[in-house]
């Protein structure tokens, strides 16, 4: 009887998705997505993150978690779970799961809600789940140090090198969408550029005003915020100051380059701190808008399930629907970057293992969620509008008129009046061409916005409050992220070079700093000057960065259920490590080895070296010099490919030997650390 | 209610609860005097910022 409401709820969600998957031609509401995801969520919630707990894990209330064994007030803290899941899902919410499914809209709405819905329940959440678990039930160690534990040295440090990399790659293509968003938009470029003395106001009065006022201080922040939104709107037509605040993608590239080096070594009181507060409430704050938003406003999908391009030659990011869209939807589906998260400061926090289920399971499904609005949004855009927007300036032409004479020819017919007065609406110069997937989802939200507050009037305010908050938030991943990264490389370099890792010195620090700015430096100058636009390139490094960090946690947690002598049951991360290797290892290897210039990388480098050697010049270089930096990075990239594959297929090889030998052994060699082998603080 | 939005709020930013802290130090460490509020406030500020806590998600 108890199962009876999960039933009703099932077959509600069956219905939905059934809507969703047949309708064709008819425009369907955005609600059936929303209700299928919704109840599919919940009720495997309900039923899977159960089994799972129960009969996989075998979570045991009873035992003390290292929040109560190794309490001290400030770690290891016994937390809440409705504190601890607001603490995570902030943790875990980021850009990702809202730029990638706007740019994987680009296939119709279809593909990436089924992906998004199977995904996240099958691999996503259980990689969180499982994570947390095995951090949990060690001291709340770190991946790095969970993956020497489990399967030897030699792998702890190549995890460690891959999520460096990765690191790297997130950080360049995060700042990518920036540069992207912020071009030519001297609005944008004014609200976003005010965050930064406005943030140190707040560190001042959180220094020596109030200190620890977060609330007050926030709230100061806040009222700053939406004062240099509307007050950008005169910076941007203002003869002097708008021109002033005017920059190309180039020119943004290296202010962003500058600001990541400055800003991650000034005090974190001054900067860093307070811009997290207004970007961590205003994320949150946004998120939930937005839900609200949809719901009230219940608008019609305009973009088709399925367009033309599931079979690859799309505009946005090249490949076909296998394996890229896989790769295209990283967070929101699966994110292998929550492994850090899940076993970072969130198992040390949660009071008993009953409270893993929601905060490992639950979390993740809140951010497909997510996900699942950012696509919605996509979708509600007039398909010629989104291509326009995310169609990079080698097909659109960069004006209204060529652009709209391109998305036409693709099946989607456009008007150039109709570009332009949409870019007056939301009070830009131009809208063609935007790639990067922020700025269609800051339309889609000054369209739903609007709808609710303000009216078509307001489409400009709300389209730069999105731009801001999705600014905001990258920037601090940015500062954060570099300062994280630093550390990383320390450790790593320290590995080699022991007095690397000494933080009372400067020098390591300093040159590890460098190193860090200048790898994503590296990669985001390439993508800003990629006449494809960057995101083409970027993107999909990056997704396939993610993906093979989420097969890497999964291939931990498989090797750790083979220890725990819990193999049969190890199919719940066999199969979503399987379908990861699968779609990573194919998408890596066609990024070398396809023969497509499009879409492999030696290819595309082996084209244009052939007609160098010719003396040819291909467009979009315009030199023999272009035409070096473009065979340069090419092979820059085809090596990143190469090692990432190298990355997971040696760590492949290390967790088949860990299950073997955790067969053969005649008890379970799991290496739990258990309360009594660590004293109390 | 509002009192745990208000701590999930300051946990979302690295900021524990600081009477939780109080009652963990004279509970078991009634011989140290505990830090204060700001001290507190600025301890937990540097792990959360400092680095050493990793990155945030993308």
């Amino acid at each position: 009887m108890k199962h009876l409401p999960w039933i009703i709820l099932a077959i509600v969600g069956a219905i939905a998705l059934s809507v969703v998957a047949v309708s064709r031609g008819e425009p369907i509401n955005a609600l059936w997505i929303v209700i299928a995801a919704v109840s599919t969520f919940l009720v495997a919630y309900r039923y899977y993150a159960l089994y799972i707990a129960t009969r996989v894990m075998r979570l045991d209330p009873g035992r003390p978690t290292p929040a109560v064994y190794r309490a001290d007030g400030l770690d290891y803290v016994a937390t809440d779970r409705r504190v601890l899941f607001g603490h995570h899902f902030a943790a875990i919410a980021g850009a990702g799961p809202l730029v990638g499914p706007v740019l994987a809209a680009q296939m119709g709405y279809l593909p990436g809600t089924l992906w998004i819905i199977a995904g996240v329940v099958l691999a996503g959440a259980v990689q969180d789940f499982m994570v947390l678990f095995i951090s949990m039930r060690r001291d709340g160690r770190s991946l790095g140090e969970l993956v020497r534990m489990e399967m030897g040295a030699v792998a702890g440090t190549i995890a460690l090198i891959g999520a460096f990399m990765i690191m790297v790659i997130i950080l360049a293509v995060l700042a990518l969408i920036v540069v992207r968003a912020l071009a030519e938009s001297p609005w944008g470029t004014f609200t976003v550029a005010a965050t930064i003395p406005l943030a140190m106001a707040m560190g001042a009065y959180t220094r020596w005003i109030r200190p620890g006022r977060i609330g007050e201080v926030s709230l100061i922040g806040f009222v700053g915020l939406i004062l240099a939104i509307v007050y950008g709107q005169y910076v941007a037509v203002s003869p002097f100051w708008g021109p002033v605040f005017t920059f190309t993608p180039v020119q943004l590239c290296w202010i962003l380059v500058g600001y990541g080096a400055v800003a991650s070594v000034l005090p974190v009181w001054l900067l860093l701190a307070p811009r997290d507060y207004l970007s961590t409430f205003l994320k949150i704050g946004a998120i939930a808008a937005l839900a609200i938003g949809i719901v009230i406003m219940a608008p019609p999908l305009r973009m088709p399930a399925l367009t033309q391009f599931v079979d690859g030659g799309g505009p946005v990011w090249s490949g076909a629907l296998f394996p890229f869209l896989f790769i295209t939807i990283a967070c929101g589906a699966v994110s292998g970057f929550h492994s850090l998260i899940a076993s970072g400061t969130t198992p040390k926090l949660i009071a008993s293992e009953a409270d893993a289920p929601v905060i490992g399971y639950g979390g993740m499904l809140m951010e497909a969620f997510v996900a699942i609005m950012a696509l919605v949004g996509a979708s509600i855009l007039d398909p010629g509008l989104y291509f326009a927007m995310n169609s990079p300036a080698a097909i659109t032409g960069g004006d209204p008129a060529t652009a709209a004479a391109a998305v036409t020819a693709m099946g989607f017919p456009v008007t150039p009046e109709f570009l332009e007065q949409t870019a007056r609406e939301v009070g830009e110069s131009t809208i063609v061409s935007r790639t990067g997937g922020a700025p269609t989802l800051a339309v889609a939200m000054a369209e739903i916005f609007a709808h609710v507050i303000g009216g078509p009037a307001w489409k400009a305010f709300w389209y730069h409050f999105a731009i801001l908050f999705e600014a905001l938030f990258i920037l601090t991943a940015v500062d954060a992220g570099t300062r994280a990264g630093r550390f990383m490389l320390q450790d790593l370099i320290g590995l080699a070079i022991p007095g690397f890792r000494s933080t009372t010195s400067w020098l390591p620090g300093v040159v590890a700093t460098a190193l860090c700015v200048g790898a994503w430096g590296f990669f985001l100058y390439q993508g800003v000057t990629d006449p494809l636009g960057g995101v083409n390139t970027l993107w999909p490094v990056f997704g396939i960065s993610n993906q093979m960090l989420a097969a890497v946690a999964l291939m931990l947690a498989t090797a750790v259920l083979f220890r725990m002598k819990q193999d049969r049951f190890a199919w719940v991360t066999m199969v979503p490590t399987t379908w990861l290797l699968v779609c990573t290892v194919t998408a890596g290897g066609l990024k070398l080895f396809s023969p497509d210039p499009a879409v492999g990388f030696l290819a595309h480098a082996r084209r244009f070296s052939e007609a160098a050697a010719r003396g040819e010049v291909l467009a979009p270089a315009r030199s023999m010099a272009d035409m070096e930096r473009i065979i340069f990075n090419d092979r820059i990239d085809a090596a990143l490919c190469g090692l990432f594959l190298a990355v997971v297929l040696s760590l492949l090889a290390f967790t088949i030997r860990t299950c073997l030998a955790a067969r053969r052994a005649d008890r379970p060699t799991a290496r739990e650390i258990v309360p009594d082998m660590v004293p109390a603080e | 209610m509002l009192a745990r939005l208000r701590e999930a709020a300051l946990l979302m930013v690295g900021q524990p609860s600081y009477e939780a802290y109080l009652a963990h130090m004279s509970a078991q460490h009634p011989d140290r005097a505990p830090m204060s509020r700001i001290e507190f406030f600025r301890d937990r500020e540097q792990a959360r910022y400092g680095g050493k806590s990793g990155g945030r998600c993308c």
